[in-house]
């Protein structure tokens, strides 16, 4: 038994070598890349906020201008970070990352821009896993749909206009994927609602989150 | 000359007679799941192709220091920290091709092709062979990766080159080729099933083209069995 523990002494200290070295190989290539990684996701999201909000009618630095959902409300619990625009400190309007918890693969995670006055501004899809070819049509790369929620605006309780057009509403559903598109409406048209019901809440709460 | 003759087969291995694709069948889940386009597949073989070299040129420079029994997790140390650094550096520089690579590419870690060449090839000779292997090897899974993209996007939404841009910057989307026009996508091409059948064609094709060859040279055919033979060690 002993004549092993050399063996197993030389090769648990080579083994830890190997371990430091290549995780000090790592370290370093994640300091180098840190900030750059960083700044192409602080971009990324600048373009997706500019996409829902144009840039114009905003003063604001958005990204940084930015709050948690307060949780607590069921009903809305997939909304996430609220980034807000103001001009000269008024407020213009929120664009809102939620996620639509009722696609055919998955949750579908939005961003979705809303004016003071309770209309659209912007829609976007972030991350989705709808099928190729049939749901992924709520990519601005696909196809146009996602735009057309612009300037739309919720009347009253009950705007039944609020569903695809097989469900009597105004949006038009996909050749096949009548889920995806139905999940995404329901959530715009209930983030709607949020936006409307905590209006003054999401404009006034103090800046708690954005990129450092 | 002798020299020249290895290299001219590890190219000949690497890019055709031992494909990581197509004979060695090695690392089919990122080969079926991200070939649903040109680009995709040209960043994750690239991306592949990259830690080859690598691993296959270090896992060779070490290879006196390193004892029998505790040799694979060292190559496993040595590609997952190749893999980490790929990783970082295309989320730093190709953003958007590190998002639609996904869950893949960590995954290339898991590619048997590399553990494999390391095993079998880089662990036994010189630097330079080793790397060169990788090279070849690295080129022969990323030419079955572009080929089996350029099939699927042109059959599944009838482009080439869709989204060049994410890889290669906004210069790029110039690249995209629009080869017919579809009205709506053929599915059954994008989905993994159309991967795995044109996958099956491309074997066939390959196997058919090697028959086609072995019935034109039968002589030589009996050469190569004679040094397999030669080559039996253990």
């Amino acid at each position: 038994m002993s004549a092993l523990a050399p063996a197993i002494n030389k090769n648990a200290k080579l083994l830890m070598l190997f371990a430091v070295a290549c995780t000090a190989a790592v370290s370093l290539v994640h300091l180098l890349t840190k900030s750059r990684i960083e700044l192409q996701a602080q971009q990324q999201l600048i373009r997706q906020l500019n996409e829902t909000i144009d840039e114009n009618r905003h003063d604001n630095a958005m990204f940084r201008d930015c709050i948690i959902a307060p949780q607590g409300d069921k009903e809305n619990s997939s909304v996430d970070v609220i980034y807000r625009a103001r001009m000269n400190n008024a407020p213009i309007a929120a664009a809102i990352k939620t996620a639509a918890p009722d696609g055919y693969n998955g949750n579908i995670e939005l961003l979705i821009a809303i004016n003071n006055d309770g209309s659209v501004s912007g829609v976007r899809t972030l991350l989705h896993k709808e099928t190729p070819g049939l749901g992924d049509k709520i990519e601005l790369r696909k196809s146009d749909w996602i735009t057309k929620f612009s300037d739309k605006k919720v009347i009253g309780e009950n705007d039944n206009r609020w569903a695809v057009i097989k469900d009597g509403g105004m949006f038009d559903q996909f050749t096949g994927a009548t889920i995806t598109p139905r999940a995404v409406v329901k959530t715009v048209r209930k983030t709607v609602d949020y936006f409307k019901a905590n209006q003054d809440v999401i404009f006034n709460t103090e800046s708690n989150c954005g990129i450092k | 000359m002798k020299i020249d003759a290895e290299y001219k087969e590890l190219a000949w291995q690497g890019l055709w007679k031992n494909n990581p694709g197509l004979v060695q069948l090695l690392g089919l889940c990122p080969l079926l799941a991200v070939t649903s386009t040109v680009v995709n597949a040209l960043g994750l073989g690239i991306a592949t192709m990259f830690v080859l070299i690598c691993s296959n040129a270090t896992v060779s420079a070490i290879r006196q220091w390193v004892p029998k029994e505790i040799r694979i997790p060292i190559f496993v140390l040595i590609i997952a920290a190749f893999v980490t650094c790929v990783q970082l550096l295309m989320n730093a520089f190709t953003y958007d091709l590190y998002q639609s690579l996904g869950i893949f590419l960590p995954l290339i870690v898991t590619n048997c092709a590399i553990i494999g060449r390391a095993e079998a090839y880089a662990s036994k000779n010189p630097v330079k062979q080793a790397s060169f292997d990788g090279l070849m090897m690295g080129l022969g899974f990323l030419a079955v990766l572009v080929i089996l993209g350029g099939i699927r996007e042109i059959l599944g939404q009838g482009t080439l080159f869709d989204g060049a841009n994410l890889l290669l910057g906004t210069w790029a989307t110039e690249l995209r080729i629009e080869v017919y026009k579809l009205d709506s996508q053929f599915l059954l091409a994008i989905l993994p099933p159309g991967a795995f059948i044109a996958m099956g064609f491309l074997i066939a094709g390959k196997n058919a083209i090697d028959n086609k060859i072995a019935q034109a040279k039968p002589k030589q055919l009996e050469q190569a069995i004679e040094r397999v033979r030669v080559n039996f060690e253990n």
